[in-house]
């Protein structure tokens, strides 16, 4: 064989990473030991210790499943307990499978090798049908964001190959995964004993047509790690080598980035524009995920571990309240309430878990209500945390929406978490505690109210410009103006309200946001009436904050919302 | 870009986003050194993490005494050249009771010059990170490592307590004297590693290239003359075309026959007649398991 062309073509290989999870006695192991064995990647020396080996436990003449079995203690048990990481390659990829653990109390397990899966293949023993065990490995694998799911239908070989066996598990299966939202789902009828369609096609099956196992690995399209989200740049570490070169390293997490992009910096809200990317093997037009770079920005602007360069149209969400699944993952039940150490990205934060919304009865999917979570229980919850984090729902971008909790204490990692769609619509328990403050008894009058600070009443919305935010207040205050900061502390679901609330007043509110929410502007502008609603256009702002605070005065001077100040300074007003 | 990266550029962006993680989260890391190719790897990725910067932490060599001469020089010049700062630690108080395998026996030999050894030099130096280059692919115990492996205060690993980890969130959380081994070339094989080398052209350790060297052929093994080996009667070391597939201490590294003079040659070798590349280290046969007996006890 040529090898210079051999390695040529190797270098061009995709990675895929799967999952497998099974029961017990699914032959799991078996199946993987196959895998590794008919794809030819298995050592020999390897495999003559298993023949040694004193615990063999199939009939034949290689018992496949101790090939995966890792730990002694496991060995003696004869159950795999924990996650283990296997190898292979044919010629056209390369393939990493997170071989977890069926058992039910090792549901954690399964959750972590499902988190970095491509693709899981679930086991059901033909014998047994479709058990509740089926039903969870697939709901994990949805709920940790797995897109394409293989139902390996086993040993085939003991219910004589026979055609309705294979349909019945089918249709039942089906049905749950639909109700799951799985919608990428391939059946294989096998025998990972005998090798039937698990590389090799079997002849004992004429009835079915589809791929064998190792196919479907081979020609699953793989969606490009861009995700939905648009650029996503994590700071892991700034490189500062000497005094002119400043580079923050990071991995791209989603989208993608070019020399001259703009972007804007969180949490800060600054704004630059990439001056190149840079890396050891020279500097890069074009960076995507999951790329390790450093980027250079033009501008020195004050970036450090844990902020995120996003772009200015497309931000993420930023808040320090969120709902999410939480997969428990350890012995000590969660206490709402208590502070965890959570970590997001490359930020770590201080977080309290404020309810328990409800757990999920994984076999069934039912929702329970419960105010804790214990191992291996699966539920939803309200997170609130010390600072704000910037993140997108699990849904679109597993990077941003992935989190683990710790406990501060015992420094283990407690749960796993997936950040959740925000429900903004719904439920918003938020007005209730306002209710009261409004002021439709009050017996003064707007325009006493105007004629009382010299201007109007408004809302002037600010996305991504703290300090701006807080330049135009001093400068507004200093003409005398009665102006407010609404923060992008503030639950971002009350800030219509709480702009409302203090335009009413008659406050000269301003807002300023993290979040490009599209939502929110348009209800506080529906809230307090567009004549007294101020925003500006992407990029209408200098990047100077000064300069930016002169144009927003102008504007609200233009607006008629405030005077001109030469007039105020005559006297003329108030 | 529509496409993904290949294997090979994905498993490196795995790799130097954890180099960078212990970087920016730990106080005292220090990346552990043998010399040998995954050493070499694992050393080209921390430069690529922190370019154009230095490597911000210090290597530490665990010195049995025992290495291969070529292995030594290799180590005084190569670091020095890519401007990396380098420990060599040794258990002198071992060596000087003349601590070597034919008297002890590999088990404790390897138990007082390179476990106690690394844990000392770990305790000596107040490392609160320690990289190693291990792979899952090389051993049983090994697939189920954490790429962030948590060791208590005497430096042990517990294999059924280890710390879930998902996604690419690492828990690097310790309490003063814990420490935690990462491994940021867990996901690569063996193949991955000398298909690196080749395409980044990475120097490696001469003696994983074959050349005609003294060989003492003992049954299947080959054992490299010299260095004070003792032979047996009859014994007569002979020139055989051969090469190290794991570099390791002297009496306890095998060579094996080969042809292969170059990386690609290597890989050619290493793809036609697939033997684990551990097979020919003495250690890991001495008893079902054994690894991960080491392992527990500190070993990487």
């Amino acid at each position: 064989m040529d090898i210079e062309n051999f390695l040529a073509r190797d270098q061009q290989k995709q990675l895929l990473r799967f999952s497998t999870a099974g029961s017990v006695d699914d032959g799991k192991s078996t199946l993987i030991g196959r895998l590794l064995y008919d794809s030819k990647a298995l050592f020999e020396d390897h495999l003559a210790a298993v023949r040694r080996s004193p615990v063999n436990r199939a009939s034949g003449p290689i018992d496949f499943s101790l090939i995966t079995d890792g730990l002694k203690a496991e060995r003696e048990q004869g159950i795999t307990i924990d996650v283990a990481y296997r190898y292979f390659s044919t010629p056209t990829r390369k393939f990493i499978i997170a071989d977890t653990p069926g058992h039910e109390q090792y549901t954690r397990n399964m959750a972590t090798g499902a988190s970095t899966a491509d693709l899981a293949v679930i086991l059901i023993d033909a014998r047994n049908g479709v058990l509740a065990q089926s039903c969870r490995h697939a709901y994990i694998a949805a709920l940790l964001g797995i897109r394409h799911i293989a139902v390996a239908v086993n040993k085939m070989d003991l219910q004589g190959y026979a055609q309705e066996v294979f349909e019945r598990i089918r249709t039942e299966f089906a049905g749950f995964l639909e109700r799951i939202g799985v919608r990428e789902a391939v059946f294989i009828p096998m025998s990972a004993l005998e090798g039937d369609n698990v590389v090799q096609r079997s002849t004992r099956m004429p009835w079915y047509a589809g791929p064998s196992l190792l196919e479907y690995l081979e020609t699953v399209p793989l969606e490009p790690v861009t995700e939905g989200a648009g650029l996503r740049f994590a700071v892991q570490y700034v490189l500062r080598p000497g005094q002119t070169f400043r580079g923050y390293a990071g991995q791209v997490l989603s989208g993608s980035l070019r020399p001259g992009d703009e972007v804007l910096a969180l949490p800060s809200g600054r704004t630059s524009r990439v001056k190149q990317i840079v890396t050891y093997d020279g500097n890069l037009d074009e960076a995507a995920p999951p790329m390790s770079i450093a980027v250079c920005l033009e501008d020195e602007i004050d970036v450090s571990r844990g902020d995120m360069l996003v772009p200015p149209a497309q931000l993420p969400h930023v808040s320090r309240r969120f709902e999410a699944s939480l997969v428990w993952m350890h012995s000590d039940p969660l206490a709402p309430g208590r502070a965890y150490l959570l970590k997001h990205t490359t930020q770590q934060v201080t977080a309290t878990i404020r309810r328990v919304v409800h757990r999920v009865e994984v076999d069934t999917l039912e929702k329970i209500a419960s105010d804790r979570l214990e191992l291996n229980q699966i539920g939803a919850v309200e997170v609130e945390t010390n600072r704000p984090v910037f993140f997108d729902p699990y849904r679109d971008c597993r990077a941003t929406g992935a989190f683990i909790l710790i406990d501060p204490l015992s420094n283990a990692t407690v749960a796993a978490g997936m950040i959740a769609e925000r429900p903004r619509q719904q439920a918003r328990p938020a007005l209730d505690e306002l209710r009261g403050i409004e002021f439709k008894a009050s017996r003064v009058t707007p325009a006493e109210r105007f004629a009382r600070a010299g201007h109007f009443p408004a809302v002037v919305w600010l996305t991504a410009r703290r300090e701006l935010a807080y330049q135009v207040e001093a400068r507004l205050f200093a003409e005398g103006c009665q102006v407010h900061v609404l923060s992008e502390d503030v639950e971002s679901q009350i800030v219509p309200e709480l702009a409302q609330l203090l335009s009413e007043a008659g406050l000269i509110a301003i807002v300023s946001t993290t979040s490009f929410d599209a939502e929110g502007r348009a209800h506080t502008r529906e809230l307090v009436g567009a004549e007294r609603f101020v925003e500006f256009p992407p990029r209408a702002l200098p990047a100077s904050d000064e300069r930016a605070a002169a144009l927003v005065r102008d504007e609200l001077e233009r607006r008629g919302i405030i005077r001109g100040s030469g007039r105020l300074m005559e006297g003329e007003g108030i | 870009m529509n496409t993904r990266l290949s294997h090979l550029r994905a498993l490196e962006a795995e790799s130097i986003h954890i180099i960078r993680e212990v970087a920016a989260e730990f106080a005292r890391p220090v990346m552990l050194y043998s010399i040998g190719k995954d050493s070499s790897v694992m050393l080209r990725l921390a430069q690529k993490a922190f370019y154009p910067g230095r490597i911000p932490f210090p290597l530490l060599h665990v010195d049995t005494s025992y290495k291969f001469p070529e292995m030594i020089e290799f180590r005084d010049s190569y670091p020095r050249q890519i401007g990396a700062e380098l420990i060599v630690h040794s258990n002198r108080e071992a060596l000087a009771a003349g601590a070597n395998p034919f008297r002890l026996g590999t088990q404790k030999c390897c138990a007082l010059l390179k476990t106690k050894a690394l844990l000392d030099a770990l305790a000596a130096g107040r490392f609160d990170a320690a990289f190693g280059g291990a792979r899952r692919d090389e051993e049983k115990s090994r697939a189920k490592e954490r790429i962030f492996s948590f060791r208590d205060s005497l430096g042990q690993w517990d294999p059924k307590n280890q710390r879930p980890e998902l996604w690419n969130l690492y828990n690097g959380r310790v309490d003063p004297g814990e420490s935690i081994r990462v491994f940021p070339l867990s996901n690569w094989t063996e193949l991955d590693v000398w298909h690196y080398i080749h395409v980044e052209n990475i120097p490696i350790v001469p003696l994983y290239y074959a050349r005609p060297r003294p060989m003492v052929v003992r049954g299947d093994l080959l054992i490299p003359a010299g260095n004070g080996f003792p032979l047996l009667p009859g014994e007569q070391p002979q020139p055989v075309m051969s090469r190290m597939r794991s570099l390791g201490c002297t009496y306890c590294t095998g060579a094996i026959r080969s042809e292969a003079d170059t990386v690609p040659k290597i890989i050619a070798e290493l793809i036609g007649f697939r033997r684990s590349e551990r097979e020919n280290r003495v250690i890991d046969h001495d008893q079902e398991g054994s690894m991960e007996a080491k392992k527990r006890e500190g070993y990487f």
